[in-house]
């Protein structure tokens, strides 16, 4: 059983090259440990290099220089202004804004920041220097020490990545980069899409590739994930920074869109190389050669011309050098396109069956055409799950998929999340919420042959009540009642 | 078939679902010999189903069809028996998330219920992971736990008979994760706790009342936990269909003007003379909100255990 679990805190450090995410405060940032490389982070510059050996999930401060220390375990919770004796006032009838409670100026602040004083001491300094703090209830002081605390003490946490803390970040940070789906509508994707070990899933997003990564992360390593990409090249730069182990990388596939149509049809020509990669591969060719010629002719008019049989013979050495070089760029180029040869052959063998495992699809694309096209490739009896910032071209989807036939259980849902405040005596939600989080069309497929077994009957044959169900279902979707 | 693994053709002693209709499904054992009533009659298991591949329609005695479906966790939260009130899968997929599960992953979780949960989590951390369950309900343990053999997930669980707000959770440093549906959550915090991997994990608790959240948040920070938030989640279902909106007549113009063509100019639809009382009419597509729907299930509480 999986009680013996040796827990060795090697795979817990933070090591150079790890994908890691920044946490101050509620906002993340994700980076590439590299030492040496200055990080900006919540406008800070920063050194990663103090990182690299500690445990995950280690918080650090920042000194003046943006290095990072460790951040001893001793000064955790709320070690501002205790020890003297607590005052408060009880309500806030005699605290007038005059503007003047704090005695200490903005000039003030800015000498003891550049003496180097802690966040905290300058905390304490701000406290001491306010005339109304005394008078403000503890509720209010609370505020305030939290408010401070979140503007000059500057503690950074490094996390390891994982959907829940990308998917956050991005929504934070970079809602548009994701066609702001957040973080409970990635949720409900994942698991409407019984998104598991072992499957063959289908994927298409143009979220940064933070789905991709989220689908691969919940497959950890089994079965084959196929990207569709529109464009030049599939887009990942979000599923990177889930720092996936090298093994991960050998279950993902990628497959143009634009070949979709051929592919369909079995017209795909894998032999046939994508025309980019093609003109490129063979200029590179021609290229060298002709180079190589014009070369070989121009050390043969030097050698005729010339005296200087040293400088002449090592020039001939430099060219036979630079002819390698590019021998070995063309040999490189053609390698690449080999292998990307290769590549659209093994996805094209994972889609010829028709019968993946399931589709997901989140994109800036009218979701209609592609769950129409994508679907055909999916096997029957699985789900699948669109996701659109909008909802008309889900409506739209939802009409051509009933109209179409072969998915059933058809919804179109959108989830509202609210967080909230919990402390003793002040718990409610929270001021702000998120608007919107986009919405998901999620069905079953099902296999669109007629009735399949000994057809006993036909649809015409049906019973009275089965007719007149399905009636019912079609006007109440259809039209109004 | 398995709930963590598809399978291409029905098989005996298979649980799959049959959809009858809209809203409309039942599980059925796959048995040979046996046979299953829907409204349309009839299956006849060995030779409506054994061998059939999932996703087909299937023909009743009474003519009617319907459709055989491969099971998930989601169809079988919307399709098990109750033996308490259960998760519904908009929550999971967050508590999903949330928890950081994945394939390998190491859960607790308390009460096991139904077992709504607890299959979705056998499903995400499939098929390294093990899921530790604990029921005080000995009769519902002990359901759960045949439940899981016919699902052919039982490897991958441990059901526990014990109450975890006096016993724990029979483990000790293996989880990564502990999620809490209990009526005194606040009370097991400290068995949570020790069930978590030295390196620490997340934690969810999912309570109904805010009273609850109010004390499993105060012992959460007394024990050291990090990150507490708490949240809820709801789903809105949108309803797609085609609503007729007949055009107000203000009645002819001097002019002989139609007053409905100079508020709509041009129709944004088309605009067919209508059944009713001869009033033109604007059809169009939309999605409206059921009239009712679920409006609270519980808050969510989550926080990170930090290392020892």
């Amino acid at each position: 059983m999986a009680d013996a679990v040796v827990e060795t805190d090697v795979e817990c450090r933070i090591s150079e090259g790890d994908y890691v995410v920044l946490k101050r405060g509620d906002v993340y940032k994700s980076v590439q440990i590299d030492k040496k490389k200055k990080v900006i982070f919540e406008k800070q510059w920063i050194f990663l290099d103090g990182a690299v050996g500690e445990l995950y999930g280690s918080t650090f401060e920042v000194d003046a220089g943006g290095k990072l220390g460790l951040r001893k375990a001793s000064n955790t919770g709320n070690s501002t202004g205790d020890g003297e004796t607590k005052e408060a006032g009880l309500d806030n009838r005699h605290i007038v804004d005059d503007g003047k409670s704090q005695k200490l100026t903005r000039d003030d602040i800015e000498s003891l920041k550049e003496q180097g004083l802690k966040g905290q001491e300058i905390i304490q300094q701000l406290i001491d220097n306010s005339t109304t703090f005394r008078d403000k209830t503890e509720f209010a002081q609370e505020k305030y020490i939290k408010k401070k605390k979140k503007k000059y003490e500057s503690h950074i946490t490094v996390l390891k990545p994982s959907t829940r803390i990308l998917a956050m970040m991005y929504h934070g940070r970079e809602p548009g980069k994701v066609c702001h789906l957040r973080y409970d509508t990635l949720a409900q994707l994942l698991t409407l899409g019984n998104i598991h070990a072992g499957s063959k899933i289908i994927v298409f997003e143009t979220c940064a590739g933070l789905v991709l990564g989220s689908v691969m992360e919940r497959m950890g390593g089994y079965g084959s994930v196929i990207q569709m990409y529109p464009g030049r090249g599939p887009v990942r730069a979000a599923m990177e920074s889930f720092g996936f182990p090298s093994h991960f990388h050998d279950t993902l596939h990628e497959f143009p869109l634009c070949k979709v149509n051929a592919m369909l049809s079995g017209t795909l020509n894998l032999d046939e190389k994508d025309p980019d990669g093609q003109s490129d591969g063979r200029l590179g060719e021609q290229s060298a050669s002709s180079r190589l010629s014009s070369g070989g002719s121009k050390e043969g008019s030097s050698e005729s011309q010339s005296m200087e049989v040293c400088t002449q013979q090592a020039r001939a050495k430099e060219v036979v050098q630079t002819e390698k070089l590019r021998d070995q760029k063309a040999q490189e180029k053609r390698v690449k396109i080999e292998e990307k040869r290769r590549r659209l052959a093994a996805a094209a063998a994972l889609l010829e069956g028709r019968n993946a495992d399931g589709l997901v699809i989140a994109s800036r694309f009218h979701p209609c055409p592609l769950l129409l096209g994508l679907l055909k490739f999916v096997a029957p009896s699985r789900p699948f799950v669109v996701y659109c910032q909008y909802r008309e071209p889900l409506i739209e989807c939802y009409t051509k998929l009933r109209e179409q036939g072969g998915a059933i259980n058809i919804r179109l849902t959108d989830t509202w999340v609210r967080h909230y405040q919990v402390l003793p005596n002040r718990t409610h939600p929270m001021l702000l919420m998120s608007g919107g989080g986009g919405y998901v069309l999620s069905g079953i497929t099902v296999s669109a042959e007629t009735v399949t077994l000994g057809a006993r009957q036909n649809a015409a044959g049906e019973p009275a009540a089965k007719r007149i169900k399905r009636d019912e279902i079609t006007s109440t979707s259809n039209s109004s009642a | 078939m398995s709930f963590v693994k598809y399978s291409e053709f029905v098989q005996e002693g298979d649980v799959v679902i049959i959809f009858i209709g809209h809203d409309s499904m039942m599980p059925i054992k796959v048995e040979s010999g046996a046979q299953t009533q829907t409204r349309y009659g009839a299956i006849r298991h060995s030779s409506d189903l054994i061998g059939q591949k999932f996703g087909s329609k299937v023909t009743c005695s009474k003519g009617g069809w319907v459709y055989v479906l491969h099971p998930t966790p989601e169809l079988w939260t919307v399709n098990l028996p109750h033996r308490t009130q259960i998760l519904y899968t908009t929550d999971i997929a967050n508590i999903t998330l949330m928890l950081d599960l994945k394939p390998g992953s190491i859960v607790c979780e308390s009460g096991t219920g139904s077992g709504s949960l607890s299959h979705a989590i056998l499903r995400t951390i499939a098929p390294s992971g093990h899921l530790h369950t604990v029921e005080f309900h000995a009769q519902r343990a002990e359901k759960a736990a045949q439940e899981f053999r016919d699902h052919k997930v039982a490897h991958m669980v441990t059901v526990r008979n014990q109450d975890v707000c006096k016993e724990g959770f029979g483990v000790v440093g293996i989880a990564d994760a502990v999620f809490l549906d209990i009526p005194s959550p606040w009370e097991a915090i400290t068995h949570a706790k020790r069930a978590f991997k030295r390196k620490g994990g997340r934690l969810c608790s999912f309570s109904p009342c805010i009273e609850q959240v109010q004390r499993t948040c105060e012992v959460l920070l007394d024990q050291g936990f990090q990150e507490i938030h708490t949240l809820e989640v709801l789903q809105r279902m949108h309803d797609v269909r085609s609503v007729t909106l007949p055009l107000p007549d203000f009645g002819s113009e001097e002019g002989g003007l139609d007053s409905a063509k100079m508020i709509f100019d041009p129709p944004s639809e088309e605009v067919p003379s209508s059944a009713n009382a001869g009033y033109p009419a604007v059809i169009c597509r939309t999605a409206t909100p059921p009239r009712e729907m679920a409006g609270h299930t519980g808050y969510l509480t989550f926080a990170s255990k930090p290392r020892d």
